[in-house]
């Protein structure tokens, strides 16, 4: 008994929770169409790679993980969201392409830069993206919501003008790579493991997550206690543009194209819910990154199980949207402390009894 | 100083408007276009072809307005098109509603509109619709698979579909037209799935399907191309052959240059083609109006049927016997787009 309240105050607990009831769907969904159960579980390697449903869960998800990332940083320390990120992450799909590609090129064949030349300076693009926003947000302290509204509406068409108005293909093998697999486990998956295990690090050995903290906690406290709030806030900004930019490149790498118009569509959406699901306040202050990634997977979880129970398309936004109000609702801190209050009464009726 | 201003003013207002009628004076015709944006391959053509059809050399004057997607602006176009009172209109309407007023505007000031590859829905008050019949597209790739399936001796048809954006019109036609040869057929559609039209989205549905479906689909129908490259990547990586000489049937709609490279490369096994030169069919059009005759409401353009292999020659669709093309280079170095 201990032990399983031990285990349910864990702050993690609740999101890895509602990512396993997802997930659980398919078990249930599979038992009674009369397939083997744990088919949504089983991983093979087939044709030399990865194959099953919960490496497309894990693969599909990078983006949205590494978007998370820096949101999760984002709202923790100005207590705003970063809207701008999925159009962020087309422009440096389209700026990197048009690297690669060269300028008016529609398709080419061959790289006209060298490949590392096009992807750093599709990162890049996307710190400076996030610089704006930061130097906006930190330094003139406009609202977070509308200083990256700007770029939200700007960056997909300035993506568009750097292509000519064109979807650039790069029909290059090297270039595949950030989208296709890395040894026997698609590319996609390790580059979210690094981001994560870099930021993370980053986080835990350096005072940083705790500056961050205490300046989403209070801004004006921390900058008294001598830390540079403007400027933490700026960086937090910064990050979140660099993961736009390394997703913006993934998903570039996934269709060996920049499609201005769809990459990362929405995206910015997801990337706020995962910080939601993950259990973080979008009111600033106290964050879990683990949360935030989980939630990210969670919400890929539940596109991928609506794929596999075969929904119809049309009616699959309602089916999410049923899960995600589940899933928060069993997150809410009311319901929460009526379950503490029903399972404390619980205890003492029972010790009543006994004596 | 004020009045000298205001003679100033008046004087080049009468300036202005004895030149305009020198610019109206000469024989050209005037044409206005709303175009829905430039999100695409097919539209640039569909855009390229307007320009080469109404230029100056053929006694056009081309006022081109590129809407962006953004419906407002497009009726805002054509509202621009009435007050300078060009001779004919043509819309590519981005939304199917909220036209009746706008186009009411039209009738009054006298000028003929002519509606391009969309539809419009909440109105009639245009002379023609030029575009294309994606029933007949779909009939026609059901056809096609129908021969062909005959001609290799395939005995069964498990078909996967990767559908287009949910309620398009293109996703509607095309999926009737193929689910109507089925159904006459007996043929087994496992799943049909949405798309939206997109790479990422055609290839995180099949991979899907590489999963529900192992080695029980022989057949896969992409509603657009990009869908079918999506579709490819993710059965490449399933280890699923595709194309003439692989497992599965893939066949894709639309038919911009990449696929028909990929047509020729032996990736699809056919295309089925939607033609974007709608300017040609407008001109005629706009020549019937000209010489004072009725043009019909509907026109459908001629479209293509494209397979990689020289096994179907013809289909027969309504009744009426049209060609399948063997893509080769000669075909695609002599395609307009």
């Amino acid at each position: 008994m201990s032990n399983i309240k031990k285990l349910t105050s864990k702050r993690l607990f609740l999101p890895v929770f509602c990512m396993l009831l997802v997930m659980m769907v398919n078990i249930l969904f599979d038992l009674f169409s009369g397939n083997f159960p744990f088919s949504f579980f089983t991983i093979s390697v087939r044709n030399g790679v990865l194959f099953g449903r919960l490496i497309d869960v894990l693969n599909r998800g990078s983006e949205i993980a590494i978007l998370a990332i820096g949101m999760t940083l984002v709202v923790s320390s100005s207590a705003g969201t970063d809207i701008s990120v999925g159009s962020v992450m087309s422009l440096s799909a389209a700026f990197c392409c048009m690297l690669l590609a060269g300028y008016g090129v529609s398709s080419a064949n061959e790289l006209a830069v060298p490949l590392i030349v096009g992807v750093l300076a599709g990162i890049l693009m996307g710190c400076f993206c996030g610089a704006i926003n930061g130097a906006l947000v930190a330094y003139l302290n406009v609202q977070p919501m509308v200083a990256t509204l700007i770029l939200y509406s700007a960056a997909r068409a300035v993506g568009l003008l750097l292509c000519n108005n064109l979807i650039v293909y790069v029909r290059d093998d090297s270039f595949k790579f950030f989208g296709g697999f890395c040894g026997f486990i698609p590319t996609p998956i390790v580059i979210a493991a690094i981001c994560i295990v870099v930021v993370s690090l980053v986080l835990k050995k350096t005072a940083l997550g705790l500056y961050v903290q205490s300046v989403g906690i209070n801004k004006k406290a921390s900058r008294i206690a001598g830390l540079n709030s403007a400027r933490i806030i700026f960086l937090c900004y910064v990050v979140s543009g660099l993961c736009a930019g390394i997703a913006g490149i993934v998903a570039a790498s996934r269709i060996s194209s920049a499609d201005s118009n769809n990459i990362g569509l929405s995206y910015e959406l997801d990337a706020i819910l995962s910080v939601a699901l993950g259990g973080n306040s979008l009111g600033g202050g106290k964050f879990s990154l683990a949360g935030s990634v989980i939630g990210a997977y969670t919400i890929q979880a539940i596109t991928t199980t609506l794929f596999a129970i075969g929904v119809s398309t049309d009616q699959a936004p309602v089916y999410k949207a049923i899960i995600v109000i589940i899933i928060v609702a069993i997150q809410a801190t009311p319901l929460k402390d009526y379950f503490r209050q029903r399972s404390a009464k619980k205890a003492t009726l029972k010790g009543g009894a006994v004596r | 100083m004020k009045k000298k201003l205001a003679l100033i003013a008046v004087a080049a207002a009468a300036l202005c408007a004895t030149s305009m009628p020198v610019f109206a004076g000469d024989d050209l015709i005037t044409i206005g276009f709303a175009q829905v944006g430039h999100e695409s391959d097919w539209r640039t053509a569909s855009t390229q072809s307007a320009q080469a059809v109404f230029s100056a050399e053929n006694g056009y004057d081309l006022q081109f307005v590129d809407c962006d997607n953004d419906s407002a602006a497009q009726l805002e176009a054509v509202r621009g098109f009435i007050e300078q009172d060009v001779d004919y209109i043509i819309i590519d309407p981005i939304v199917a509603t909220g036209w009746d007023t706008v186009l009411t505007e039209c009738e009054d000031a006298g000028i003929p509109v002519i509606v391009i590859d969309r539809t419009i829905d909440d109105s009639d008050k245009y002379v023609s619709w030029v575009g294309s019949n994606f029933l007949t597209e779909g009939i026609a790739c059901g056809e096609w698979l129908k021969a062909y399936a005959e001609a290799k001796g395939i005995e069964e048809i498990n078909a996967l579909v990767i559908e287009g954006t949910n309620g398009s019109s293109a996703q509607i036609g095309r999926t009737d037209g193929f689910n109507q040869v089925a159904e006459e057929n007996g043929w087994n559609i496992l799943d049909s799935q949405d798309g939206d039209f997109t790479q990422n989205g055609g290839q995180e549905v099949m991979e899907s399907y590489c999963k529900s479906y192992e080695g029980q689909f022989n057949v896969v129908i992409c509603q657009n191309d990009n869908e079918a490259f999506g579709a490819m990547d993710a059965m490449k990586a399933a280890g699923v052959s595709y194309g003439p000489n692989g497992d599965v049937v893939l066949v894709s709609f639309d038919g911009n240059r990449p696929a028909m490279e990929s047509l020729l490369a032996g990736d699809l096994t056919a295309v089925f083609e939607c033609n974007p030169l709608a300017a040609p069919d407008v001109e005629k059009v706009i020549q019937q109006l000209e010489a004072g005759e009725t043009p019909e409401k509907e026109i459908y353009m001629v479209e293509g049927w494209f397979a990689n292999e020289d096994v179907v020659s013809s289909i027969t669709i309504d009744g009426e016997e049209q060609p399948v093309t063997q893509m080769t280079q000669e075909v695609l170095d002599a395609r307009a787009y």
